[in-house]
Protein backbone atom coordinates (compact mmCIF):
# COMPACT_ATOMS: atom_id res chain seq x y z
CA UNK A 1 0.00 0.00 0.00
CA UNK A 2 1.06 3.47 -0.78
CA UNK A 3 1.02 6.30 1.49
CA UNK A 4 0.46 10.07 0.28
CA UNK A 5 -0.22 12.59 2.44
CA UNK A 6 -1.89 10.49 4.93
CA UNK A 7 -4.13 8.81 2.63
CA UNK A 8 -3.66 5.24 1.19
CA UNK A 9 -3.68 4.21 -2.88
CA UNK A 10 -3.84 0.96 -3.35
CA UNK A 11 -2.37 0.90 -7.06
CA UNK A 12 0.80 2.19 -7.94
CA UNK A 13 0.14 3.24 -11.48
CA UNK A 14 -1.60 6.60 -11.95
CA UNK A 15 -3.25 7.25 -15.18
CA UNK A 16 -3.56 10.59 -17.41
CA UNK A 17 -6.86 11.26 -18.89
CA UNK A 18 -6.32 12.88 -21.98
CA UNK A 19 -6.02 12.04 -25.25
CA UNK A 20 -7.83 8.58 -25.58
CA UNK A 21 -9.91 7.92 -28.44
CA UNK A 22 -13.09 8.93 -26.09
CA UNK A 23 -13.68 9.02 -22.76
CA UNK A 24 -15.45 5.97 -23.07
CA UNK A 25 -11.91 4.14 -23.67
CA UNK A 26 -10.70 6.44 -21.38
CA UNK A 27 -13.03 5.02 -18.34
CA UNK A 28 -12.13 1.42 -19.56
CA UNK A 29 -8.90 1.82 -19.33
CA UNK A 30 -9.12 2.72 -15.89
CA UNK A 31 -11.29 -0.19 -14.84
CA UNK A 32 -8.87 -2.52 -17.04
CA UNK A 33 -5.99 -1.52 -14.95
CA UNK A 34 -7.70 -1.10 -11.36
CA UNK A 35 -5.89 2.01 -10.28
CA UNK A 36 -7.52 3.97 -7.99
CA UNK A 37 -6.07 7.92 -9.04
CA UNK A 38 -6.39 9.82 -12.18
CA UNK A 39 -5.23 12.69 -13.25
CA UNK A 40 -7.30 15.29 -15.15
CA UNK A 41 -5.63 18.74 -16.93
CA UNK A 42 -8.30 21.50 -16.06
CA UNK A 43 -6.88 24.26 -18.11
CA UNK A 44 -7.14 22.44 -21.59
CA UNK A 45 -10.51 21.24 -20.33
CA UNK A 46 -11.51 24.67 -19.56
CA UNK A 47 -11.97 27.54 -21.77
CA UNK A 48 -13.87 30.68 -20.59
CA UNK A 49 -14.29 29.61 -17.27
CA UNK A 50 -17.19 27.53 -18.47
CA UNK A 51 -16.09 24.08 -17.95
CA UNK A 52 -16.77 20.69 -19.75
CA UNK A 53 -19.55 19.58 -17.09
CA UNK A 54 -20.35 16.24 -18.58
CA UNK A 55 -16.62 15.62 -19.17
CA UNK A 56 -16.57 16.00 -15.60
CA UNK A 57 -19.58 14.19 -14.82
CA UNK A 58 -17.73 11.44 -16.61
CA UNK A 59 -14.24 11.79 -14.93
CA UNK A 60 -15.96 11.84 -11.41
CA UNK A 61 -18.11 8.63 -12.53
CA UNK A 62 -14.79 6.67 -12.77
CA UNK A 63 -15.01 6.39 -8.72
CA UNK A 64 -11.47 6.84 -8.64
CA UNK A 65 -9.42 9.73 -6.25
CA UNK A 66 -9.25 12.69 -9.36
CA UNK A 67 -5.63 14.34 -9.13
CA UNK A 68 -6.34 17.70 -11.10
CA UNK A 69 -3.12 19.19 -12.54
CA UNK A 70 -1.79 22.69 -13.93
CA UNK A 71 -0.69 21.06 -17.17
CA UNK A 72 0.35 23.93 -19.70
CA UNK A 73 0.64 26.86 -16.96
CA UNK A 74 3.53 28.09 -17.46
CA UNK A 75 3.72 31.05 -14.93
CA UNK A 76 3.64 30.91 -11.04
CA UNK A 77 0.49 33.15 -11.09
CA UNK A 78 -0.92 30.87 -13.66
CA UNK A 79 -0.36 27.65 -11.49
CA UNK A 80 -1.84 28.74 -8.52
CA UNK A 81 -5.30 30.51 -9.84
CA UNK A 82 -5.56 27.05 -11.52
CA UNK A 83 -5.25 25.00 -8.74
CA UNK A 84 -7.52 26.90 -6.93
CA UNK A 85 -10.31 26.28 -9.62
CA UNK A 86 -9.12 22.65 -9.27
CA UNK A 87 -10.10 22.57 -5.70
CA UNK A 88 -13.38 23.98 -5.88
CA UNK A 89 -14.68 22.01 -9.34
CA UNK A 90 -13.42 18.90 -7.93
CA UNK A 91 -13.53 19.68 -4.20
CA UNK A 92 -9.95 18.03 -3.61
CA UNK A 93 -6.98 19.81 -2.17
CA UNK A 94 -4.46 17.73 -3.80
CA UNK A 95 -2.87 19.11 -6.71
CA UNK A 96 -0.26 17.81 -9.36
CA UNK A 97 1.52 20.83 -9.59
CA UNK A 98 3.15 21.49 -13.40
CA UNK A 99 4.68 24.99 -14.31
CA UNK A 100 6.32 24.74 -17.48
CA UNK A 101 9.53 26.63 -18.41
CA UNK A 102 10.20 25.70 -22.36
CA UNK A 103 7.27 25.33 -24.43
CA UNK A 104 8.39 22.97 -26.60
CA UNK A 105 9.90 20.60 -24.62
CA UNK A 106 7.80 21.08 -22.29
CA UNK A 107 10.60 21.04 -19.09
CA UNK A 108 10.03 22.03 -15.79
CA UNK A 109 10.66 25.69 -14.50
CA UNK A 110 11.95 24.62 -11.77
CA UNK A 111 12.17 27.96 -10.02
CA UNK A 112 8.59 28.91 -10.27
CA UNK A 113 7.68 25.38 -9.34
CA UNK A 114 9.38 25.73 -6.09
CA UNK A 115 7.83 29.42 -5.84
CA UNK A 116 4.30 28.07 -6.72
CA UNK A 117 4.41 25.04 -4.50
CA UNK A 118 5.35 27.38 -1.74
CA UNK A 119 2.41 29.00 -2.08
CA UNK A 120 -0.25 26.20 -2.49
CA UNK A 121 1.24 24.60 0.29
CA UNK A 122 1.04 27.42 2.64
CA UNK A 123 -2.39 27.83 0.98
CA UNK A 124 -3.73 24.41 2.03
CA UNK A 125 -2.96 22.21 -0.76
CA UNK A 126 -1.26 18.93 -1.07
CA UNK A 127 1.33 19.41 -3.70
CA UNK A 128 2.38 16.59 -6.26
CA UNK A 129 5.24 18.53 -8.03
CA UNK A 130 6.75 17.53 -11.17
CA UNK A 131 10.08 18.18 -11.31
CA UNK A 132 13.48 17.22 -12.87
CA UNK A 133 16.09 14.51 -11.24
CA UNK A 134 17.36 17.46 -9.79
CA UNK A 135 18.57 16.98 -6.14
CA UNK A 136 18.86 20.38 -4.89
CA UNK A 137 15.17 21.32 -6.60
CA UNK A 138 13.80 18.56 -5.05
CA UNK A 139 15.37 19.36 -1.29
CA UNK A 140 13.72 22.75 -1.92
CA UNK A 141 10.23 21.86 -3.10
CA UNK A 142 10.14 19.21 0.59
CA UNK A 143 11.51 23.17 2.00
CA UNK A 144 8.11 24.53 0.35
CA UNK A 145 6.05 21.97 2.17
CA UNK A 146 5.71 19.05 -0.38
CA UNK A 147 5.46 15.74 1.16
CA UNK A 148 5.94 14.19 -2.28
CA UNK A 149 8.38 14.30 -5.10
CA UNK A 150 7.44 13.41 -9.06
CA UNK A 151 10.79 13.50 -11.17
CA UNK A 152 10.09 13.15 -14.82
CA UNK A 153 12.41 9.83 -16.59
CA UNK A 154 12.31 11.71 -19.98
CA UNK A 155 10.29 14.55 -21.34
CA UNK A 156 6.62 14.44 -21.67
CA UNK A 157 5.31 12.44 -24.45
CA UNK A 158 8.57 11.58 -25.67
CA UNK A 159 7.81 7.30 -24.60
CA UNK A 160 11.43 7.34 -24.33
CA UNK A 161 11.66 5.64 -20.61
CA UNK A 162 14.25 6.40 -18.14
CA UNK A 163 16.99 8.65 -19.12
CA UNK A 164 19.47 8.31 -16.74
CA UNK A 165 18.75 6.00 -15.31
CA UNK A 166 22.16 6.33 -12.62
CA UNK A 167 20.29 10.31 -12.06
CA UNK A 168 17.08 8.13 -10.57
CA UNK A 169 18.77 5.88 -8.94
CA UNK A 170 20.52 8.93 -6.82
CA UNK A 171 17.42 10.50 -6.31
CA UNK A 172 16.11 7.60 -4.81
CA UNK A 173 18.93 7.60 -2.52
CA UNK A 174 18.68 10.99 -1.45
CA UNK A 175 15.04 10.76 -0.80
CA UNK A 176 14.82 7.03 0.95
CA UNK A 177 11.86 7.78 3.04
CA UNK A 178 9.80 10.05 0.95
CA UNK A 179 7.10 8.64 -1.49
CA UNK A 180 8.52 9.24 -5.18
CA UNK A 181 6.14 9.01 -8.22
CA UNK A 182 8.00 8.40 -11.79
CA UNK A 183 5.82 11.27 -13.90
CA UNK A 184 6.37 11.83 -17.72
CA UNK A 185 8.79 9.99 -20.32
CA UNK A 186 7.51 6.35 -19.92
CA UNK A 187 6.67 4.20 -23.13
CA UNK A 188 6.61 1.12 -22.55
CA UNK A 189 6.06 -1.25 -19.74
CA UNK A 190 9.10 -2.60 -18.88
CA UNK A 191 10.23 0.90 -18.65
CA UNK A 192 7.78 1.18 -15.77
CA UNK A 193 9.20 -2.16 -14.31
CA UNK A 194 12.49 -0.99 -14.47
CA UNK A 195 11.61 2.26 -12.34
CA UNK A 196 10.04 0.45 -10.02
CA UNK A 197 12.48 -1.91 -9.65
CA UNK A 198 15.00 1.06 -8.60
CA UNK A 199 12.22 1.07 -5.72
CA UNK A 200 10.27 4.26 -6.73
CA UNK A 201 6.58 4.48 -5.24
CA UNK A 202 4.58 4.82 -7.79
CA UNK A 203 4.71 5.56 -11.85
CA UNK A 204 2.44 8.05 -13.06
CA UNK A 205 1.95 8.26 -16.99
CA UNK A 206 -0.63 9.39 -19.90
CA UNK A 207 0.47 9.08 -23.69
CA UNK A 208 1.58 5.79 -23.81
CA UNK A 209 -1.42 4.59 -23.20
CA UNK A 210 -3.70 6.88 -24.71
CA UNK A 211 -2.14 6.92 -27.61
CA UNK A 212 -1.31 3.02 -27.90
CA UNK A 213 -3.11 0.80 -30.87
CA UNK A 214 -5.28 -0.42 -27.86
CA UNK A 215 -5.31 1.15 -24.93
CA UNK A 216 -7.22 -0.92 -22.33
CA UNK A 217 -5.63 -3.44 -23.10
CA UNK A 218 -1.48 -1.31 -22.49
CA UNK A 219 -3.33 -0.12 -19.27
CA UNK A 220 -3.62 -3.52 -17.89
CA UNK A 221 -0.17 -4.53 -19.32
CA UNK A 222 1.39 -1.25 -17.03
CA UNK A 223 -0.52 -2.41 -14.17
CA UNK A 224 0.90 -5.75 -14.34
CA UNK A 225 4.68 -3.96 -15.16
CA UNK A 226 4.11 -1.93 -12.36
CA UNK A 227 3.48 -4.75 -9.93
CA UNK A 228 6.10 -6.96 -10.92
CA UNK A 229 8.60 -3.59 -10.60
CA UNK A 230 7.37 -3.53 -6.81
CA UNK A 231 7.36 -6.89 -6.26
CA UNK A 232 11.17 -7.55 -7.55
CA UNK A 233 12.04 -4.33 -5.42
CA UNK A 234 10.40 -5.67 -2.52
CA UNK A 235 12.38 -9.43 -3.09
CA UNK A 236 16.03 -7.65 -3.31
CA UNK A 237 16.94 -8.48 -6.98
CA UNK A 238 20.57 -9.12 -7.64
CA UNK A 239 22.93 -5.83 -8.27
CA UNK A 240 24.71 -6.93 -11.55
CA UNK A 241 28.41 -8.21 -11.37
CA UNK A 242 31.22 -7.82 -14.04
CA UNK A 243 31.64 -11.81 -14.34
CA UNK A 244 30.08 -15.11 -14.81
CA UNK A 245 29.00 -16.43 -11.73
CA UNK A 246 27.90 -20.33 -12.24
CA UNK A 247 24.74 -21.55 -10.68
CA UNK A 248 26.19 -24.74 -9.57
CA UNK A 249 29.82 -24.80 -7.93
CA UNK A 250 32.38 -25.94 -10.19
CA UNK A 251 34.78 -26.99 -7.13
CA UNK A 252 33.25 -30.34 -5.28
CA UNK A 253 31.73 -31.60 -8.01
CA UNK A 254 31.49 -35.30 -8.07
CA UNK A 255 33.82 -37.12 -10.70
CA UNK A 256 32.49 -40.35 -12.43
CA UNK A 257 35.31 -41.90 -14.35
CA UNK B 1 -40.17 12.25 -56.81
CA UNK B 2 -43.31 10.48 -55.40
CA UNK B 3 -42.87 6.69 -56.16
CA UNK B 4 -39.51 6.90 -57.25
CA UNK B 5 -38.51 3.84 -58.66
CA UNK B 6 -36.60 1.06 -56.86
CA UNK B 7 -37.40 3.16 -53.43
CA UNK B 8 -37.24 0.35 -50.76
CA UNK B 9 -40.14 1.47 -48.77
CA UNK B 10 -44.07 2.55 -50.15
CA UNK B 11 -44.14 6.50 -48.96
CA UNK B 12 -47.85 6.12 -48.82
CA UNK B 13 -49.77 5.35 -45.42
CA UNK B 14 -53.01 3.53 -45.42
CA UNK B 15 -53.18 4.04 -48.96
CA UNK B 16 -54.09 7.42 -49.16
CA UNK B 17 -51.95 9.70 -47.59
CA UNK B 18 -48.06 10.87 -48.11
CA UNK B 19 -46.21 10.24 -44.89
CA UNK B 20 -44.89 13.52 -43.25
CA UNK B 21 -41.38 13.56 -41.52
CA UNK B 22 -40.72 16.78 -39.42
CA UNK B 23 -36.90 17.62 -39.56
CA UNK B 24 -35.53 19.37 -36.39
CA UNK B 25 -31.99 21.29 -37.40
CA UNK B 26 -30.52 21.83 -40.46
CA UNK B 27 -27.34 21.15 -39.94
CA UNK B 28 -25.62 18.50 -41.89
CA UNK B 29 -27.56 15.75 -39.91
CA UNK B 30 -30.83 17.11 -40.88
CA UNK B 31 -30.50 17.79 -44.02
CA UNK B 32 -28.81 14.63 -45.07
CA UNK B 33 -31.71 12.87 -43.20
CA UNK B 34 -34.24 14.91 -45.20
CA UNK B 35 -32.37 13.96 -48.70
CA UNK B 36 -32.66 10.53 -47.40
CA UNK B 37 -36.42 10.92 -46.90
CA UNK B 38 -37.23 12.79 -49.79
CA UNK B 39 -35.36 10.88 -52.41
CA UNK B 40 -37.76 7.74 -50.44
CA UNK B 41 -41.10 9.99 -51.70
CA UNK B 42 -41.20 11.20 -48.11
CA UNK B 43 -43.00 14.52 -47.56
CA UNK B 44 -40.19 16.31 -45.62
CA UNK B 45 -40.55 19.82 -43.31
CA UNK B 46 -36.86 21.02 -42.11
CA UNK B 47 -37.28 23.33 -39.15
CA UNK B 48 -34.57 25.27 -37.66
CA UNK B 49 -33.93 28.42 -35.34
CA UNK B 50 -31.96 30.40 -38.14
CA UNK B 51 -33.21 30.73 -42.08
CA UNK B 52 -29.84 28.80 -43.03
CA UNK B 53 -27.08 25.89 -41.58
CA UNK B 54 -24.96 28.70 -40.20
CA UNK B 55 -25.65 28.10 -36.75
CA UNK B 56 -24.64 24.74 -36.74
CA UNK B 57 -21.42 22.67 -36.27
CA UNK B 58 -21.10 21.58 -39.39
CA UNK B 59 -21.23 25.31 -41.02
CA UNK B 60 -17.20 25.18 -39.27
CA UNK B 61 -16.56 21.66 -40.31
CA UNK B 62 -13.36 21.14 -42.78
CA UNK B 63 -15.42 18.75 -44.85
CA UNK B 64 -12.71 15.91 -44.75
CA UNK B 65 -13.95 12.93 -46.12
CA UNK B 66 -10.92 11.05 -44.71
CA UNK B 67 -12.44 7.72 -42.35
CA UNK B 68 -8.73 6.39 -42.79
CA UNK B 69 -6.99 9.42 -41.84
CA UNK B 70 -9.53 9.95 -39.07
CA UNK B 71 -9.01 6.21 -38.19
CA UNK B 72 -6.07 7.04 -36.35
CA UNK B 73 -8.09 8.42 -33.56
CA UNK B 74 -11.00 6.84 -33.82
CA UNK B 75 -13.09 3.51 -33.90
CA UNK B 76 -13.49 1.09 -36.33
CA UNK B 77 -16.91 2.35 -37.12
CA UNK B 78 -15.63 5.33 -38.56
CA UNK B 79 -13.70 3.77 -41.09
CA UNK B 80 -16.64 1.26 -42.04
CA UNK B 81 -19.35 3.55 -42.11
CA UNK B 82 -17.42 6.92 -43.61
CA UNK B 83 -16.20 4.84 -46.61
CA UNK B 84 -19.57 5.64 -48.40
CA UNK B 85 -19.35 9.54 -47.12
CA UNK B 86 -17.43 10.47 -51.21
CA UNK B 87 -19.76 8.78 -53.38
CA UNK B 88 -22.93 9.95 -50.86
CA UNK B 89 -21.98 13.36 -51.87
CA UNK B 90 -21.00 12.88 -54.96
CA UNK B 91 -24.07 11.52 -55.99
CA UNK B 92 -26.18 13.47 -53.81
CA UNK B 93 -24.06 17.30 -54.89
CA UNK B 94 -22.15 16.11 -58.20
CA UNK B 95 -19.15 17.95 -58.29
CA UNK B 96 -18.86 18.95 -55.21
CA UNK B 97 -16.66 16.13 -54.02
CA UNK B 98 -12.58 16.82 -54.45
CA UNK B 99 -10.98 13.17 -54.73
CA UNK B 100 -7.64 14.38 -54.72
CA UNK B 101 -6.93 11.92 -51.19
CA UNK B 102 -4.95 13.87 -48.11
CA UNK B 103 -0.97 14.29 -47.53
CA UNK B 104 0.05 13.95 -44.09
CA UNK B 105 3.39 15.16 -43.23
CA UNK B 106 5.67 15.65 -40.33
CA UNK B 107 8.49 18.17 -39.14
CA UNK B 108 11.53 16.08 -39.61
CA UNK B 109 12.44 15.96 -35.97
CA UNK B 110 8.37 14.68 -35.25
CA UNK B 111 9.38 11.79 -37.80
CA UNK B 112 8.38 9.23 -35.32
CA UNK B 113 4.71 10.72 -35.52
CA UNK B 114 4.52 10.04 -38.46
CA UNK B 115 5.77 6.23 -38.04
CA UNK B 116 3.17 6.02 -35.53
CA UNK B 117 0.22 7.68 -37.84
CA UNK B 118 1.16 5.03 -40.41
CA UNK B 119 1.02 2.27 -38.07
CA UNK B 120 -2.07 3.04 -36.70
CA UNK B 121 -4.11 3.52 -39.88
CA UNK B 122 -4.25 1.50 -43.41
CA UNK B 123 -5.19 3.08 -47.22
CA UNK B 124 -1.84 4.98 -47.25
CA UNK B 125 1.40 5.25 -49.45
CA UNK B 126 4.53 6.18 -47.90
CA UNK B 127 6.14 9.06 -49.95
CA UNK B 128 9.59 11.10 -50.08
CA UNK B 129 10.40 14.20 -51.00
CA UNK B 130 9.48 14.39 -54.92
CA UNK B 131 6.39 12.19 -54.33
CA UNK B 132 5.31 15.25 -51.78
CA UNK B 133 6.56 17.75 -54.46
CA UNK B 134 4.60 15.80 -57.37
CA UNK B 135 1.15 16.17 -55.06
CA UNK B 136 1.56 19.74 -54.05
CA UNK B 137 4.66 21.89 -56.07
CA UNK B 138 4.20 24.92 -53.17
CA UNK B 139 5.64 21.88 -50.49
CA UNK B 140 8.76 21.22 -52.60
CA UNK B 141 11.88 20.61 -50.62
CA UNK B 142 9.62 21.33 -47.49
CA UNK B 143 8.93 17.85 -46.71
CA UNK B 144 11.58 14.69 -47.24
CA UNK B 145 8.81 11.82 -45.84
CA UNK B 146 4.72 11.92 -46.20
CA UNK B 147 1.85 9.53 -45.95
CA UNK B 148 -0.73 10.06 -48.94
CA UNK B 149 -4.02 8.46 -48.52
CA UNK B 150 -5.29 8.44 -52.26
CA UNK B 151 -8.77 7.05 -51.21
CA UNK B 152 -9.89 10.27 -49.19
CA UNK B 153 -11.85 13.77 -50.36
CA UNK B 154 -13.05 16.55 -49.12
CA UNK B 155 -15.78 19.07 -50.17
CA UNK B 156 -16.25 22.64 -48.69
CA UNK B 157 -18.90 21.85 -46.04
CA UNK B 158 -20.91 25.73 -46.69
CA UNK B 159 -21.17 24.96 -50.02
CA UNK B 160 -22.51 21.38 -49.55
CA UNK B 161 -25.10 22.53 -47.05
CA UNK B 162 -26.30 25.19 -49.22
CA UNK B 163 -26.51 23.51 -52.16
CA UNK B 164 -28.34 20.52 -50.48
CA UNK B 165 -31.02 22.84 -48.78
CA UNK B 166 -31.14 24.35 -52.76
CA UNK B 167 -31.64 20.70 -54.25
CA UNK B 168 -33.95 19.53 -51.21
CA UNK B 169 -36.30 22.75 -51.80
CA UNK B 170 -36.15 21.99 -55.61
CA UNK B 171 -37.46 18.18 -54.14
CA UNK B 172 -40.19 19.76 -52.80
CA UNK B 173 -39.09 19.82 -49.43
CA UNK B 174 -40.24 23.05 -46.83
CA UNK B 175 -38.23 24.87 -44.63
CA UNK B 176 -39.50 26.25 -41.69
CA UNK B 177 -38.21 28.55 -38.88
CA UNK B 178 -38.26 26.67 -35.36
CA UNK B 179 -40.71 29.57 -33.75
CA UNK B 180 -43.40 28.88 -36.52
CA UNK B 181 -43.55 25.13 -36.58
CA UNK B 182 -46.17 23.90 -34.21
CA UNK B 183 -46.48 22.16 -37.54
CA UNK B 184 -47.68 18.39 -36.74
CA UNK B 185 -45.97 15.67 -38.83
CA UNK B 186 -46.49 11.91 -38.72
CA UNK B 187 -43.09 11.95 -37.15
CA UNK B 188 -40.40 13.60 -36.15
CA UNK B 189 -35.73 13.53 -36.60
CA UNK B 190 -34.50 15.44 -34.07
CA UNK B 191 -31.18 16.30 -35.50
CA UNK B 192 -30.52 19.74 -33.44
CA UNK B 193 -26.84 18.48 -31.54
CA UNK B 194 -26.13 20.51 -28.69
CA UNK B 195 -29.45 21.86 -28.36
CA UNK B 196 -31.19 18.48 -28.23
CA UNK B 197 -31.50 18.16 -24.27
CA UNK B 198 -30.06 13.90 -24.63
CA UNK B 199 -28.08 13.82 -21.05
CA UNK B 200 -25.64 11.99 -22.34
CA UNK B 201 -24.32 14.02 -25.17
CA UNK B 202 -21.19 16.18 -23.77
CA UNK B 203 -19.81 19.47 -26.44
CA UNK B 204 -16.19 19.24 -27.30
CA UNK B 205 -15.54 22.85 -28.52
CA UNK B 206 -13.10 23.33 -31.82
CA UNK B 207 -11.92 26.51 -32.96
CA UNK B 208 -11.23 27.19 -36.62
CA UNK B 209 -9.72 29.77 -38.88
CA UNK B 210 -10.11 30.71 -42.51
CA UNK B 211 -6.82 32.42 -44.00
CA UNK B 212 -6.83 33.81 -47.40
CA UNK B 213 -3.51 33.34 -48.59
CA UNK B 214 -3.07 34.47 -52.40
CA UNK B 215 1.05 32.66 -52.35
CA UNK B 216 -0.22 29.46 -51.47
CA UNK B 217 -2.22 26.81 -53.40
CA UNK B 218 -2.65 23.15 -52.37
CA UNK B 219 -5.26 20.79 -54.13
CA UNK B 220 -5.79 18.54 -50.77
CA UNK B 221 -6.02 18.57 -47.39
CA UNK B 222 -2.70 18.20 -46.05
CA UNK B 223 -2.57 17.01 -42.14
CA UNK B 224 0.79 18.16 -40.19
CA UNK B 225 1.51 15.65 -37.51
CA UNK B 226 2.85 17.28 -33.95
CA UNK B 227 2.74 15.23 -30.43
CA UNK B 228 0.28 17.72 -29.12
CA UNK B 229 -1.48 19.67 -31.65
CA UNK B 230 -1.99 18.22 -34.76
CA UNK B 231 -3.28 20.40 -37.08
CA UNK B 232 -4.94 20.44 -40.94
CA UNK B 233 -5.11 22.92 -43.79
CA UNK B 234 -8.24 22.16 -45.92
CA UNK B 235 -7.73 24.06 -49.16
CA UNK B 236 -11.27 26.14 -50.04
CA UNK B 237 -11.79 28.06 -53.27
CA UNK B 238 -9.84 31.14 -54.36
CA UNK B 239 -6.92 30.30 -51.86
CA UNK B 240 -8.78 30.47 -49.04
CA UNK B 241 -7.67 27.76 -46.22
CA UNK B 242 -9.46 26.88 -43.42
CA UNK B 243 -7.13 25.77 -40.73
CA UNK B 244 -8.57 23.36 -37.60
CA UNK B 245 -9.19 22.60 -35.53
CA UNK B 246 -9.08 22.12 -31.61
CA UNK B 247 -10.40 19.51 -29.27
CA UNK B 248 -11.32 20.96 -26.05
CA UNK B 249 -13.64 19.36 -23.68
CA UNK B 250 -15.75 22.16 -22.76
CA UNK B 251 -18.85 23.83 -24.01
CA UNK B 252 -17.96 27.45 -24.24
CA UNK B 253 -18.68 28.74 -27.55
CA UNK B 254 -16.82 32.04 -26.32
CA UNK B 255 -14.25 33.33 -28.94
CA UNK B 256 -10.99 31.54 -29.81
CA UNK B 257 -8.36 31.91 -27.17
CA UNK B 258 -4.60 33.34 -28.00
CA UNK B 259 -3.54 30.07 -27.43
CA UNK B 260 -5.50 28.23 -29.70
CA UNK B 261 -4.74 30.63 -32.26
CA UNK B 262 -0.86 30.80 -31.94
CA UNK B 263 -1.13 26.88 -32.17
CA UNK B 264 -3.23 26.74 -35.41
CA UNK B 265 -1.26 29.52 -36.91
CA UNK B 266 2.24 28.06 -35.98
CA UNK B 267 1.03 24.74 -37.62
CA UNK B 268 -0.05 26.94 -41.32
CA UNK B 269 3.16 29.50 -41.15
CA UNK B 270 5.46 25.50 -40.27
CA UNK B 271 3.20 24.08 -43.64
CA UNK B 272 4.66 26.91 -45.52
CA UNK B 273 5.64 30.07 -44.46
CA UNK B 274 3.97 32.15 -47.19
CA UNK B 275 1.03 31.20 -44.69
CA UNK B 276 2.81 34.50 -43.08
CA UNK B 277 1.11 36.89 -45.65
CA UNK B 278 -2.10 35.61 -45.57
CA UNK B 279 -5.13 37.33 -44.02
CA UNK B 280 -7.45 35.56 -41.11
CA UNK B 281 -10.76 36.52 -42.93
CA UNK B 282 -12.62 34.52 -40.35
CA UNK B 283 -12.11 32.94 -36.93
CA UNK B 284 -14.84 30.18 -35.28
CA UNK B 285 -15.97 28.79 -32.63
CA UNK B 286 -18.29 25.88 -32.24
CA UNK B 287 -19.27 22.89 -30.19
CA UNK B 288 -19.44 19.35 -31.55
CA UNK B 289 -21.86 17.61 -30.07
CA UNK B 290 -20.93 13.61 -28.85
CA UNK B 291 -21.41 10.36 -26.80
CA UNK B 292 -18.81 9.24 -24.18
CA UNK B 293 -17.29 6.72 -27.29
CA UNK B 294 -17.33 9.88 -29.80
CA UNK B 295 -19.22 7.45 -32.59
CA UNK B 296 -22.94 9.03 -33.29
CA UNK B 297 -26.03 7.39 -32.67
CA UNK B 298 -29.61 7.35 -34.55
CA UNK B 299 -31.76 6.33 -31.65
CA UNK B 300 -35.58 5.97 -31.33
CA UNK B 301 -37.59 8.59 -29.65
CA UNK B 302 -41.50 8.52 -28.71
CA UNK B 303 -42.04 10.44 -31.39
CA UNK B 304 -39.64 9.30 -34.14
CA UNK B 305 -35.76 9.34 -34.22
CA UNK B 306 -33.30 11.31 -32.77
CA UNK B 307 -29.71 11.29 -34.71
CA UNK B 308 -26.48 13.03 -32.59
CA UNK B 309 -23.38 12.85 -31.74
CA UNK B 310 -21.54 13.13 -35.09
CA UNK B 311 -18.59 14.63 -32.95
CA UNK B 312 -16.41 15.92 -35.49
CA UNK B 313 -17.29 13.19 -38.19
CA UNK B 314 -20.25 15.40 -39.19
CA UNK B 315 -19.69 15.16 -43.26
CA UNK B 316 -18.05 11.66 -43.26
CA UNK B 317 -20.77 10.10 -40.56
CA UNK B 318 -23.95 11.86 -41.47
CA UNK B 319 -24.86 10.01 -44.88
CA UNK B 320 -24.48 6.26 -43.22
CA UNK B 321 -27.12 7.41 -40.03
CA UNK B 322 -29.46 9.40 -42.21
CA UNK B 323 -29.53 6.03 -44.21
CA UNK B 324 -30.39 4.40 -41.24
CA UNK B 325 -32.60 6.67 -39.47
CA UNK B 326 -34.48 7.02 -42.77
CA UNK B 327 -35.09 3.16 -42.64
CA UNK B 328 -35.97 3.20 -39.00
CA UNK B 329 -38.58 5.87 -39.66
CA UNK B 330 -39.95 4.17 -42.72
CA UNK B 331 -39.93 0.95 -40.83
CA UNK B 332 -41.77 2.56 -37.94
CA UNK B 333 -44.70 3.71 -39.83
CA UNK B 334 -45.09 0.65 -41.94
CA UNK B 335 -45.57 -0.77 -38.20
CA UNK B 336 -47.93 1.66 -37.25
CA UNK B 337 -49.93 1.04 -40.29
Amino acid sequence: MLRVYGETLSSRLFLGTAQYPSPSVMAEAVRASGIDLVTVSLRRETAGGRAGGRFWELINGLGVRVLPNTAGCHSVKEAVTTAQMARELFGTDWIKLEVIGHHDTLQPDVFGLVEAARILSADGFKVFPYTTEDLVVGDRLLDAGCQVLMPWCAPIGSARGPASPDALSAYRAHFADIPLVVDAGLGRPSHAAAVMEMGFDAVLLNTAVAKAGNPVAMAAAFAGAVEAGRAAFQAQPLAPRDMAVPSTPVIGKAVFE
Amino acid sequence: MIGKPGAAHPPYVHGRSLMHVLVKGAGVAGLTLAHELAARGVRVTVADIRPDSSGSASWLAGGMLAPWCERESAEEPVLTLGRMAADWWDNALPGEVVRNGTLVVAPPRDAAELARFAARTGGHELIDGPGVEALELDLAGRFQRGLFFPGEAHLDPRRALTGLREKLEAMGVAFRFASETTLSADLEADCTGMADGDAELRGVRGEMLILHAPDVALSRPVRLLHPRIPVYVVPRADHRFMVGATMIESEDTGPVSVRSMMELLNAAYSLHPAFAEAKIVETGVGVRPAYADNLPRVTRTGRGVRVNGLYRHGFLLSPAMAREAAEMLLGEKLRCA
